[in-house]
């Protein structure tokens, strides 16, 4: 909120462009999250030098994240402080599954900023998020299928599957929500 | 699946957010508190049968402004705690004024007493009971503002657990203030105090289990 410091061009049309993806608008939501995975990539591989393997998982991990709860943010909020505040939980979330060995010693408060670094360059990830999709129960796997990879509307989807369409709405919505949950306890 | 495979999975079809959620979520869950602490109180311990005499009292009505403001900044701490990246800034300092304003009014009241009436303005004639049937009625809200939190997104699991049970505490402490019969400033800024912060310290405790995401 009261955030001080520049506001950089990045960083604002990054903000039109969530802002835009909120009202509904997906090609700018998936440029938002394109661009913002770049991002996340470069603050991530800063802070896990020692755990290159698990940079990507964190990054998919975190843009799951960001997607789930993109009902916070808040247009007035700079948007660098939610997107580091919701990366930087799931990293101490991860170092601590990681488990109390002295992986906490590079500072975490390092400035993260969108204007400055980004890193295109995706490794693969070692965690395939197509396997365990297809460990959620139909009613969310099956929304997902049709809507999210196939790119199928509601009413189509509802038709396919026999289900409602806000039957269709809920099962992507908690089927995502499961999927982080899943990551979550596994690793 | 690639990142950028995730990165169109998750745009496509991704339709327009809800404005205000984080302050929609915690009307609801403010409201089915305040309603079930409202029949906890009738069902277990009944309104003061003097109410109607009561609400013409200026006392009574410091009581509900203390309780009223806690739960108010209490409610706006909640809010920012749910979401990543707001700072608290002035608010803590709206959650420490009530109490200081109490404890300065009981300050005044216990100085001025007769020093054998101090001890019976602090303890009144319940409070061995008020702070359990404060914790008691702050359980249904408890419920429903863990409720609006886990929809949100807390990232200080602990802090956003205690700001949850200040606040249904806050919602429990203004249903139990109209049964309540004590009137004195000393009484309601210990007892009711410690009370609310039975189901606080119950939300510390649980928060970072409660509300992880």
């Amino acid at each position: 909120m009261e955030e001080t410091g520049r506001v950089n061009p990045s960083e604002e049309r990054l903000r039109q462009l969530l802002i835009r993806g909120l009202a509904g608008d997906a090609p700018a939501y998936h440029a938002f999250l394109q661009d913002l995975s770049a991002h996340l990539r470069a603050y991530l591989r800063r802070r896990l030098a020692r755990l290159p393997d698990e940079v990507e998982d964190l990054v998919q991990e975190s843009l799951l994240a960001i997607h789930n709860q993109r009902h916070t943010y808040d247009a007035g909020q700079p948007l660098t402080a939610w997107v580091h505040a919701i990366a930087k939980y799931k990293l101490i979330d991860l170092l601590r599954r990681r488990a109390k060995r002295d992986l906490l010693n590079d500072p975490l408060d390092d400035e993260f900023d969108l204007g400055s670094s980004a890193d295109t360059e995706a490794a693969e990830a070692r965690r395939d998020l197509g396997k365990l999709l297809a460990g959620l129960p139909e009613r969310q796997r099956l929304p997902i299928v049709h809507m999210k990879l196939e790119g199928l509307s509601v009413a189509q989807t509802a038709r396919i599957t026999g289900m409602s369409e806000s039957a269709v709405k809920v099962g992507v919505h908690r089927g995502l929500k499961a999927l982080a949950a899943m990551i979550r306890d596994d690793a | 699946m690639r990142t950028d495979e995730l990165v169109a999975m998750l745009a496509s079809g991704a339709g327009a957010v809800q404005p205000n959620q984080a302050l929609r979520r915690y009307a609801i869950a403010v409201g089915w508190g305040a309603l079930g602490a409202a029949l906890l109180m009738v069902a277990l311990i009944g309104p003061r049968p003097d109410l109607g005499a009561a609400v013409l009292l200026p006392m009574f009505w410091v009581k509900v402004a203390f309780v009223a403001c806690l739960a108010a900044a209490s409610l706006l701490v909640a809010l920012r705690l749910s979401r990543p990246g707001l700072r608290l800034a002035w608010v803590p300092g709206a959650l420490a004024a009530p109490v200081l304003a109490m404890w300065v009014l009981a300050a005044f009241v216990l100085m001025r007493a007769d020093p054998a009436q101090r001890a019976q303005l602090f303890f009144g004639d319940t409070w061995n009971s008020c702070p359990f049937l404060i914790a008691l009625l702050s359980a249904p809200a408890f419920v429903a503002v863990v409720w609006a939190m886990k929809g949100l997104a807390p990232t200080r699991l602990r802090l956003a657990g205690a700001a949850a049970g200040l606040l249904s505490g806050a919602v429990g402490t203004l249903m139990y203030s109209l049964h309540c019969p004590e009137m004195e400033a000393p009484f309601i800024g210990f007892w009711y105090l410690l009370g609310m912060l039975i189901p606080t310290a119950v939300g510390a405790l649980l928060g970072p289990r409660l509300l992880r995401w």
